[in-house]
């Protein structure tokens, strides 16, 4: 079976943004960019299911303008086997990339799509719920565990409470939470020879998909800073002052 | 043009993220119509007929909604949404799931996790983990929103008299199903929905030690939730993840203990009412945050905080 893993660049987890002065975004200029460590981990799981001799092929795809293509060499150094670029200006919303990857679905056939729950600069947390509606395919989102059998997949789902199975049939669509597996480092030979691996670049014109965007970005500010707090000097007058100052105990 | 929210319920009574989002739906304005999809819900759309301010109820009750799965629920939510100028829920794991469903079968886009309604068309949103809030506006015909409860008061639960209509639109697929849930058995409330959550960090230096804050969460009723370095280091499991990439906590009051206060955690939690910092390295950055700070061994402070409980 082939798995179609879709990968996004995004600022580095451990960086700290910035809004630029102007307020028109977060500031994004020579900042460390990175894999959306969902996304790590859905490039891990597929890696695994191929590991397992139950897929044949994985498939990486991410959609932006060219610096895209280094996180495509990180996902082929993790050991997918070739990459697709989408190249587009900018990066475009949800509702585009889930239009767009419907198109690499048509092309590609994958028997199952795995994306992150969501990326951690826009933190939408849509795009394989969209592929889902546009594809027609069932979903199994937030997946601590993936199991594929018969046709079918079996997705333990991280849900507020607990945890739920729901069993899908292929082809399927799986978004990753963080439970599901720990992401392996590329080791140097593995990077080496990701270099050499296929990655081609297609655009939204050949896929048959316009980019519009019906969301307009007003305003990017930063949130209200905290107040500067008090330190207490023992445990008694902490709990004295959660309850008659701070009135939450 | 009127608003349908749809009601969290686990189909015996209604989740109060539902009352909040309904919050957000009347700071929108207009006639607001609530959906209560699910199996054998009839006790959860008598308990919204009551809710003050909503104007009709529409009852979907039949087994394809038992379950709440995004591909039954969505298309029905797209199907009768088609009249509505809004469809908002909570941004809970189940909205998360269907929403974004809906919003592409209307071909829309979705807003997630909304803070605030500036106008019917202009929302606040968190970007970055709440490191930016962005201001956003829809030219969309049908705005789909989750809202992200912790933002809004809850609307009064009593006060209101609603009709109940029923919904016989089935929808149904034969390619997901429905196979098992495993609910925690915790007494403890659920990390995001808790009022008050107590979290260790790599200061815990073992996950024994998480004994200590779990027999102090037991006298708060907190949920207990971890640092990324304390679940990197092994100490817990990650789905008690407070942080960047982990959960987004909101709570009354949020106690950190051994933390130090990295960037990716404080995103998770920053929003918490009254934050208490408990660390005995007073240069940690998570006093900076807090309102409450205490320089001290946390293995002094623990039991003490225990007994005084």
């Amino acid at each position: 079976m082939k798995v179609l893993v879709a990968v996004k660049r995004v600022i580095d987890y451990n960086v700290k943004v910035r809004v630029k002065a102007d307020q028109s975004d977060v500031d994004l200029a020579n900042v460390k960019m990175a894999l959306n460590p969902f996304c790590e981990i859905a490039v891990e799981e597929a890696v695994r299911l191929k590991e397992k001799g139950i897929a044949e092929e994985v498939v990486v795809v991410s959609i932006g303008p060219q610096a895209v293509q280094e996180q495509l060499r990180t996902a082929l150094a993790l050991g997918a086997d070739r990459a697709i670029q989408v190249e587009t200006d900018s990066m475009p919303d949800s509702l585009a990339v889930a239009k767009l990857l419907k198109g690499v679905v048509e092309k590609e056939q994958p028997q199952l799509v795995i994306l992150g729950k969501q990326s951690i600069d826009s933190d939408n947390n849509q795009t394989g719920q969209m592929l889902g509606a546009l594809t027609g395919m069932p979903q199994g989102t937030f997946a601590s565990k993936v199991d594929v059998a018969d046709g079918s997949v079996s997705v333990t789902r991280e849900v507020d409470g607990g945890l739920q199975t729901v069993k899908l049939s292929l082809p399927a669509i799986v978004t990753t939470d963080l439970r599901l597996n720990e992401p392996r480092y590329a080791s140097l030979p593995n990077i080496m020879k990701a270099k050499r691996k296929p990655l081609d670049v297609t655009n939204p014109e050949e896929l048959g998909v316009s980019v519009t965007r019906t969301v307009k970005l007003l305003k990017v500010e930063p949130p209200a800073e905290r107040s500067a707090g008090v330190k207490v000097a023992d445990v008694a007058e902490l709990v004295d002052k959660l309850k008659n100052e701070a009135k939450v105990l | 043009m009127s608003i349908l929210v749809i009601a969290e319920h686990d189909n015996h009574e209604l989740n109060p993220a539902t009352l909040k989002t309904l919050a957000a739906a009347q700071a929108i304005g207009g006639d607001i119509d609530v959906l209560v999809a699910g199996e054998n819900c009839q006790a959860v759309a008598d308990a919204v007929a009551k809710v003050a301010g909503v104007s009709k109820v529409r009852l979907a009750d039949n087994a394809a909604y038992g379950h709440f799965l995004a591909e039954n629920l969505g298309e029905l939510v797209a199907e009768l949404g088609k009249d509505y100028g809004h469809i908002l829920a909570p941004a809970t794991t189940t909205g998360k799931n269907f929403m974004p469903r809906v919003a592409a079968l209307l071909d829309v886009a979705q807003i997630s996790d909304i803070l605030s309604v500036e106008s019917a068309d202009t929302f606040k949103r968190p970007i970055y983990a709440g490191n930016a809030i962005a201001t956003v506006q829809s030219e969309d015909a049908i705005k789909v929103i989750t809202v992200r409860a912790t933002a809004f008061d809850a609307v009064a639960a009593e006060g209101g008299s609603a009709s109940i209509e029923t919904v016989d639109t089935v929808f149904s697929n034969d390619k997901a199903e429905f196979v098992g849930e495993e609910l925690a058995q915790s007494e403890r409330p659920d990390l995001t929905a808790a009022s008050v959550v107590i979290s260790g960090g790599r200061g815990m230096q073992n996950g024994e030690n998480f004994h200590l804050l779990e027999k102090v969460a037991d006298k708060l009723g907190a949920a207990v939730g971890a640092s990324r370095a304390a679940v990197d280091a092994g100490f817990v499991p990650n789905d008690m993840q407070v942080g960047q990439t982990g959960k987004i906590v909101a709570p009354e009051l949020y106690i950190a203990v051994g933390i130090s206060g990295a960037i990716q955690h404080l995103a998770g939690m920053k929003d918490s009412k009254v934050i208490v910092a408990i660390n005995k390295d007073e240069e940690a950055p998570i006093f900076q945050v807090a309102d409450y700070g205490l320089v001290a061994d946390l293995f002094d402070v623990l039991p003490e905080l225990e007994q005084a409980l």
